[in-house]
């Protein structure tokens, strides 16, 4: 007989204390040794995590009128630029953002040791940040410069969007020449010397559900340390790709745009980092409730290692270059077993993301609903999925504005 | 065989003298610079690894000590800051020697200390600046 729960019956448990929760790591066990029916049955909720660099992230910031008022027009926050082009004291600082004297890669693989993700860990931490803003004046905002000292405690709003984050599976890194090259998924060794990957695998929040039946708009999720909400999918949001029998897909995938108020988050969860020879980011730590609604839902996720495959990308031409195809696919169970075989060859892997901190966001989100602290929330509406007909397209190189 | 890592300091004067050729030459040590910083008519220091017979060994040491060089044992230089650390495993692909790894299959990051060759790369690679080299001392 299938069985059904609703997120009103699953949430009057979690306010009764009565809940039964267990992460995405757990479910595995439990199901080996009863099965999905029976533990559909028994499990209220399953909470996934992850913890990585994701450099679509970024924070909107309402610093509070000075006097007299000042419309700023570039706005620097530890002399790393925010954009300034809305609202007089409103500015968003991206992850990625350098500062405007940083080296860059002029002198050999950059190191890259501050940017805006470290403004953001920076401002979490409580530590006070110089804010600069250059204008204008006009006749309701005369002032031409401020400089000041802001903490995140005195100013209006920081309230963390993030366009595109929790990317479901990704591409596993190698270099095919004969020379060490520096990317996004880290330092790659020539001649396939290692392959790099970044993905919590069986605990990662969209290859739990890989349809997107239950994380939609407004789904409340675990973001950096605070409570958060998924707002839209994510940008690049590519559901209609190759998946797997079980409906997991075969490459990147799925991601979402993720919103919450900074000053509830914690430093530990949102983390400044620096990719050697590439730039800075954000690591954010994010984790989702899934609710069991039916054995379906139970299943998915279930969802071991093993059968989840990521395929092998060429960073050293094919990527560069956009080309098409790969050099095979390989499973998470396989990459983290340490090593794989790429075309004979026995090549050493090594993760971008914290698999441990994963298992550690989805063990705090467990606790959170099993204390009655956090309700889950039905989606306002469902993310694109699978049958949407959403295509990827590629920048078109034109000449003049109507092009030919 | 003693097999140490050591930590020298020259002063300034000293840097002008060929030592390294004589601690080899005329005490049969093996002798392998993991990192070194000397500038001319500045005070310099060099981290080595230091191999050889015990009388040899000890020998070489007091002619260093000797000549004013202050010798210390390398212990605890590279550290990590675990607060900091994700255990995220990134290192893992640039430490030469295997000092940092892998758990498996907890997947949380290991470090050897007496592996540690204190190169120093994962202190610029760690992409959360958990590492630190903390020198000699």
């Amino acid at each position: 007989m299938s069985f059904k729960r609703t997120y009103a019956e699953i949430n009057e448990k979690i306010k009764k204390g009565q809940a039964v929760v267990v992460t995405a790591e757990e479910v595995i066990g439990l199901v080996e040794q009863k099965g999905v029916a029976e533990v559909a049955r028994e499990v209220d909720v399953v909470t996934t995590g992850t913890f990585g660099p994701m450099c679509s992230s970024g924070v909107f910031l309402n610093f509070g009128h000075p006097k007299p008022r000042i419309r700023m027009k570039k706005v620097w926050l530890n002399g790393v630029a925010a954009y300034a082009g809305i609202a007089a004291v409103d500015a968003y600082l991206g992850a990625t953002e350098l500062p405007d004297n940083d080296p860059e890669n002029k002198h050999g693989p950059g190191r890259f040791l501050y940017g805006g993700g470290h403004v953001i860990e920076d401002l979490v931490a409580r530590r006070p940040v110089r804010l600069e803003a250059t204008a204008y004046p006009t006749n309701c905002y005369p002032r031409r410069r401020i400089e000041t000292t802001i903490t995140l405690d005195e100013i209006n709003e920081a309230i963390l969007f993030n366009p595109r984050n929790a990317y479901q599976n990704y591409n596993v890194a190698v270099n095919r020449s004969n020379k060490t090259i520096y990317t996004y998924l880290g330092m790659l060794k020539p001649n396939l010397g290692n392959a790099s990957y970044s993905s919590a695998g069986q605990l990662s929040p969209l290859l739990n559900d890989p349809y997107f039946r239950t994380i939609g708009i407004g789904t409340r999720i675990f973001l950096g340390g605070g409570v958060g909400y998924v707002a839209w999918h994510g940008t690049q949001h590519s559901p209609c790709g190759t998946r797997g029998e079980n409906g997991v897909p075969l490459g990147g995938a799925g991601t979402l745009a993720v919103v919450g108020n900074l000053k509830q988050m914690k430093p530990e969860w949102l983390r400044g980092t620096s990719l050697t020879g590439y730039g800075v980011s954000l690591t954010v730590g994010l984790g989702i409730p899934i609710p069991i609604l039916d054995e379906e839902m139970l299943r998915y996720t279930a969802v071991r290692d093993e059968e989840i495959f990521a395929p092998l990308i060429d960073y050293s031409e094919d990527f560069p270059q956009g080309r098409p195809g790969n050099l095979g696919l390989v499973s998470y169970a396989e990459l983290k077993s340490g090593q794989i075989m790429i075309e004979g060859k026995v090549v050493p892997t090594n993760p971008m993301s914290s698999y441990p901190a994963a298992r550690k966001i989805a063990q705090i989100l467990k606790e959170w609903i099993q204390k009655g602290e956090f309700l889950l929330t039905e989606p306002v509406a469902l993310l694109p999925s699978a049958d949407s007909g959403i295509k990827l397209n590629s920048l078109v190189e034109r000449n003049g504005v109507n092009g030919k | 065989m003693v097999n140490q890592k050591v930590v020298l300091k020259f002063s300034a004067a000293l840097v002008e003298q060929p030592i390294i050729y004589r601690l080899i030459k005329n005490y049969d040590l093996m002798v392998n610079i993991i990192k070194a910083e000397i500038n001319p008519r500045r005070e310099g220091s060099l981290i080595m690894e230091l191999s050889g017979q015990p009388d040899n060994f000890q020998s070489g040491i007091s002619f260093l000590e000797g000549l004013g060089v202050v010798v210390e044992p390398l212990s605890q230089t590279v550290v990590r800051d675990e607060e900091r650390c994700s255990h995220c495993g990134a290192c893992t692909v640039v430490c030469p020697v295997g000092a940092l790894y892998m758990n498996r299959p907890s997947m949380e990051v290991g470090f050897d200390n007496e592996k540690c060759l204190v190169c120093g790369l994962c202190v610029s690679y760690c992409p959360l600046k958990a590492m630190d080299v903390k020198w000699g001392d």
